[in-house]
């Protein structure tokens, strides 16, 4: 059966609760009345010919402008072998629509994630919680307004550049190497990013040895290699609390 | 203890491995070669690591094997992206192992949230919940980078002193 037999065979049946059908891109939809969803599914998997066993997937996209959020039902019938989608709009103020978890099974979870990601509420819902994000979580995350709320539970969401603490430390041992630098022949002012050219710098440390222990620190591991490891003594813990390894 | 007061006081005590330093890198041979991983997967660099214990890299050549619960691991492998409602999970995994104990980053998500560090449920980096020894880049790493850093892992067992740490208050009460 392809769509437009499906859509008018379920426009026979409903009337105006089904609305036009609409030639998508990728799948043909129909937009349905939100009060007559679980009737027009419970139609769609019983009647003969259309046979939708397969609640494929139950999503929802968010339209601010419109004030409208969409919960999108993808259907499959794996004896006829054609597929269908189905849409209902709800309010974007207080999003409720009835939950056809007892027509498929399968809808539980997807309308839960629904709510989780859109705040979508499914009236007879037996069970309408939060199923991947945690149960104290403020906000749903699909809405196109979302704010994050800046960490959670004390973790904080911001990194800092590793890239900047590194110039901030090259920084840093230029001017140490030209403070403990003896009084130069040539005026400060003109010293070079690389720390001089050799006669002007400490003997122990050429100029382009003075990247490398900023490199090995364990402070920015976006940049460092694989060898970086932390310094001993964060891991252990205080001499005085040590117990011997054998008791 | 007794024993160790036994030996100590025994004749040729003054020769014993014990009064030496080199004691220490005894002690740490046989913990570095002993190394048990929790058996913690978050991500696809979990099945980096499954491939990192499989027979090719085979983290058994180092006597690294995985322990399924964190009471008898000493290192915790982070592989793979860190979502907010697992960092707690992964703190408590943390907190129930023994000490000493020592915690790899492997990979980008878990050093600081990699691909994923503009979701808003991904947690930058997991050095922002546990200390971190040794970070291994890679997305994934691959498992010769992989068993580099349980090397290295391997060099920080060595660095330590805990014979001598422990035996400096027993000759300061003499």
């Amino acid at each position: 059966m392809n769509a437009q037999e499906i859509h008018s065979k379920l426009k026979a049946q409903f009337g105006d609760a089904v609305g036009d059908l609409a030639e998508a891109k990728i799948d043909p939809f129909v937009m349905v009345k939100s009060d007559k969803i679980v009737e027009i599914c419970r139609f769609a998997k019983d009647e003969a010919g259309l046979d939708f066993n397969y609640c494929e997937d139950v999503t929802g996209i968010d339209w601010p402008a419109r004030n409208v959020i969409e919960v999108v039902y993808h259907l499959f019938s794996l004896q006829q072998r054609h597929q269908f989608v189905l849409k209902v709009e709800a309010d974007r103020s207080q999003p409720s629509v009835p939950s056809v978890q007892g027509v498929w099974k399968a809808a539980n979870w997807l309308e839960r994630e629904v709510y989780d990601m859109l705040g979508v509420s499914f009236v007879g819902h037996p069970d309408m919680r939060r199923i991947l994000l945690p149960d104290d979580w403020v906000g749903h995350p699909l809405r196109k307004d979302y704010q994050e709320a800046g960490g959670y539970h004390g973790v904080t969401n911001t990194r800092p550049d590793p890239l900047v603490k590194l110039g901030q430390k090259v920084e840093e041992e230029r001017k140490a190497i030209a403070a403990a630098a003896p009084p130069p022949v040539a005026t400060p002012a003109t010293a070079t990013p690389s720390g001089g050219f050799g006669t002007d710098s400490p003997p122990h440390q050429p100029p382009r040895a003075s990247h490398a222990p900023v490199a090995a620190t364990n402070t920015a591991p976006a940049s460092v290699s694989a060898t970086a490891t932390a310094p001993a003594p964060a891991t252990a813990p205080a001499p005085d609390k040590k117990e011997s390894p054998n008791g | 203890m007794a024993i160790t007061s036994i030996i100590q006081s025994g004749p040729g005590a003054g020769v014993l491995l014990t009064n030496t330093n080199r004691f220490d890198d005894l002690l740490n041979l046989a913990r570095k070669n002993s190394i048990h991983y929790l058996l913690f997967g978050l991500a696809c660099c979990g099945i980096e690591l499954m491939q990192t214990g499989g027979p090719r890299a085979d983290l058994d050549r180092f006597a690294a094997v995985f322990r399924a619960s964190p009471r008898q691991a000493d290192l915790m492998i982070v592989a793979g992206t860190l979502s907010y409602k697992m960092a707690e999970r992964t703190k408590l995994l943390y907190d129930q192992m023994a000490e000493p104990k020592y915690v790899l980053a492997m990979g980008s998500c878990a050093n600081c949230g990699g691909l994923f560090q503009s979701s808003y449920a991904v947690v930058k980096g997991v050095d922002k919940i546990i200390p971190v020894d040794v970070y291994v880049p890679g997305c994934p790493p691959r498992p010769e980078a992989l068993t580099e850093g349980l090397m290295r892992i391997q060099d920080i067992i060595m660095s330590e002193r805990w014979w001598r740490e422990k035996r400096r208050p027993q000759s300061g009460a003499k």
